[in-house]
């Protein structure tokens, strides 16, 4: 019994210590922002890797929940013949819901990761001590431009992917099933509020998210073992952590946004 | 025996480049280093020689404030490195060329990059001097010609010279090599004997070696240090320690499996330790 709460207290502030040091590195990491005034072209080409390189899955998974809201919604408004809300179905649970969580992870899986196993394997070939030893800070240098534009790549991809999704619901609904095309919008348009709805969910959330999964993948890069195996593990928690956190933060914002208090 | 061997006693303050005093250094609780005391003299090449795992690699990275030392002080340029900031760090860095046991190139950038990299980040230069300066120093490890290819097209050796020829980027004081002979085919090991002495000698650099191929580097140290267990075992000119009356060092120069240097990590007396398991 003593061992295991011993065991449980050090699993605890096995954790804590890491989210100190978690915190001290987002820390860093922002003090290191200011470099890329200096060199806008890190930044570019960081927004090339993480954001249009996401791009395809993003269309792609985006166009498809966008189909499915519209089979389901159907299928459930149907019996009520309120199919005229259709449009205002999938265009809210895409906004709020949806859009952010989804992009945040697919990011994770697709960006999040590669950017874990690259400073992971940085870090295991030295090429990060070597930079260090060159007199150039890898805060600056390798971190600052994939943590920016990962968190200026988020919130868009989570436009497009609602955007798209928005579209699908709309081939399947109005051109399959027949729903009226005009209601489909009119009844979107109606409901949908700029701020309270696309501003809170599309901008906010995704914004929140973006910054949750590029600093977990950097940080489980930067403290990766440096193995093949530390490596692979680190990825691994990128993905899971990553989501978690998403998941759980999501609930938080929920509650806070759309709740009836 | 000591550096008056090769310098006068009077002129050894400013005449060395690195001192190391009473340096003691733990890794999970184990002594890597106990009170040990370096000089290492400027414009010479010095190598620092021990068995695998002694911590040769770590005193490169004390030295050049990537770990900070528990006890003692590091000296460089008369500078403490572990007392100062990163700024400041980063400034001595730049005098400092560092090569790596595997090279670290950024497996990213070409070999030309890799070269000009260094430059790029510390200096305005315009883009044909940078070219300039990138294919000379690519000519002094015998590798212009290879300026196109990614770090995985090179071989061992090439990948090796590269990185010396990056560490020469900035045109440092001193150079520290990290096991430079470590699994190279004899030829490339010739070819980097002869390039270190090479530009030590003409580019007046301090060098620091850290190696366990004996041959190699007696070969071109002016000075040498054998640490082995977290001391300095013995230190001298290359011919002091090749007719050394320690055991120790006999036994390490001479590449001898018997002495008293044991091969076994340490452990608790191997019948006991046998009979551990019964008795449990
Ligand atoms: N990052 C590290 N964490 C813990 N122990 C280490 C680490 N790096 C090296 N060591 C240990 O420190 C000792 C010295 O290592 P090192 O300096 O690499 O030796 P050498 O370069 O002489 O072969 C070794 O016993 C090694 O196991
Ligand atoms: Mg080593």
């Amino acid at each position: 019994m003593m061992a295991w709460l011993a065991g449980m207290g050090g699993f605890v502030l096995d954790r804590l210590v890491r989210l100190g040091r978690a915190n001290l590195f987002l820390l860093r990491l922002l003090g290191a922002l200011r470099f890329l005034f200096q060199r806008p072209g890190l930044l570019i080409k960081q927004l090339y890797v993480v954001g249009v390189l996401s791009l395809p899955i993003i269309l792609v998974s985006g166009l498809f929940v966008g189909m499915v809201l519209g089979l389901q919604g159907y299928a459930n408004l149907v019996d009520f013949g309120a199919t005229s809300s259709l449009g205002t179905v999938v265009a809210l649970s895409l906004i709020r819901e949806l859009g952010p969580v989804l992009t945040a992870l697919l990011y994770a899986g697709r960006a999040g990761s590669a950017l874990t196993a690259e400073i992971g394997l940085m870090k295991a070939t030295e090429q990060l001590a070597s930079m260090q030893m060159m007199a150039v800070d890898p805060f600056q240098r390798v971190l600052a431009p994939r943590f920016l534009a990962g968190c200026i790549a988020v919130p868009i991809l989570t436009g497009i992917f609602t955007a798209v999704g928005i579209l699908g619901g709309y081939v399947v609904s109005v051109i399959q099933l027949g729903v009226d095309g005009g209601a489909f919008w009119a009844q979107m348009q109606a409901k949908v509020q700029l701020f309270a709805d696309v501003g809170n969910g599309v901008l906010i959330k995704s914004a929140v998210f973006g910054l949750l999964a590029n600093w977990v993948a950097l940080f489980e890069g930067y403290e990766a073992l440096p193995t093949s195996e530390g490596v692979s593990r680190a990825t691994t928690r990128t993905v899971v952590t990553t989501s978690l956190a998403v998941l759980g933060w999501d609930f938080l914002l929920t509650a806070l946004m759309f709740g009836d208090w | 025996m000591s550096l008056s061997a090769i310098f006068p006693p009077e002129l050894t303050p400013d005449i060395t480049a690195v001192t190391v005093r009473g340096l003691s250094f733990y890794r999970d609780g184990r002594p890597i280093f106990d009170r040990v005391d370096l000089d290492i003299p400027r414009g010479k090449v010095t190598a620092i020689m021990g068995p695998s795992g002694t911590g040769k690699t770590t005193l490169l990275q004390l030295i050049s404030g990537q770990l900070r030392p528990d006890a003692g002080r590091i000296e460089v340029d008369g500078v403490c490195v572990h007392e100062l900031q990163r700024r400041d760090l980063y400034q001595l860095r730049q005098r400092m060329g560092m090569l790596f046991q595997s090279g670290a190139l950024f497996t990213d950038l070409s070999v030309f990059e890799n070269v000009a990299f260094p430059l790029r980040e510390h200096t305005r230069l315009p883009e044909t001097l940078i070219r300039t300066l990138v294919l000379m120093k690519l000519e002094a490890v015998g590798l212009r010609g290879a300026r196109d290819l990614m770090p995985a097209q090179l071989s061992g050796g090439m990948a090796r010279r590269v990185a010396l020829a990056r560490a020469i980027a900035l045109d440092p004081l001193m150079i520290l090599y990290d096991e430079p002979f470590a699994g190279q085919d004899p030829i490339s090991m010739a070819v980097l004997v002869k390039l270190i002495r090479t530009l030590n000698d003409a580019l007046g650099l301090t060098s620091i070696i850290v190696s366990h191929d004996v041959k190699e580097t007696v070969a071109i140290a002016d000075y040498l240090y054998l640490i082995s267990a977290g001391r300095v075992v013995e230190h001298g000119t290359p011919r002091d320690l090749d007719c050394s009356a320690s055991p120790w060092v006999d036994q390490f120069m001479h590449a001898r499996p018997d002495g008293p240097m044991s091969f076994h990590y340490p452990a608790p007396p191997y019948f006991s330790d046998l009979l551990a398991e019964a008795s449990a």
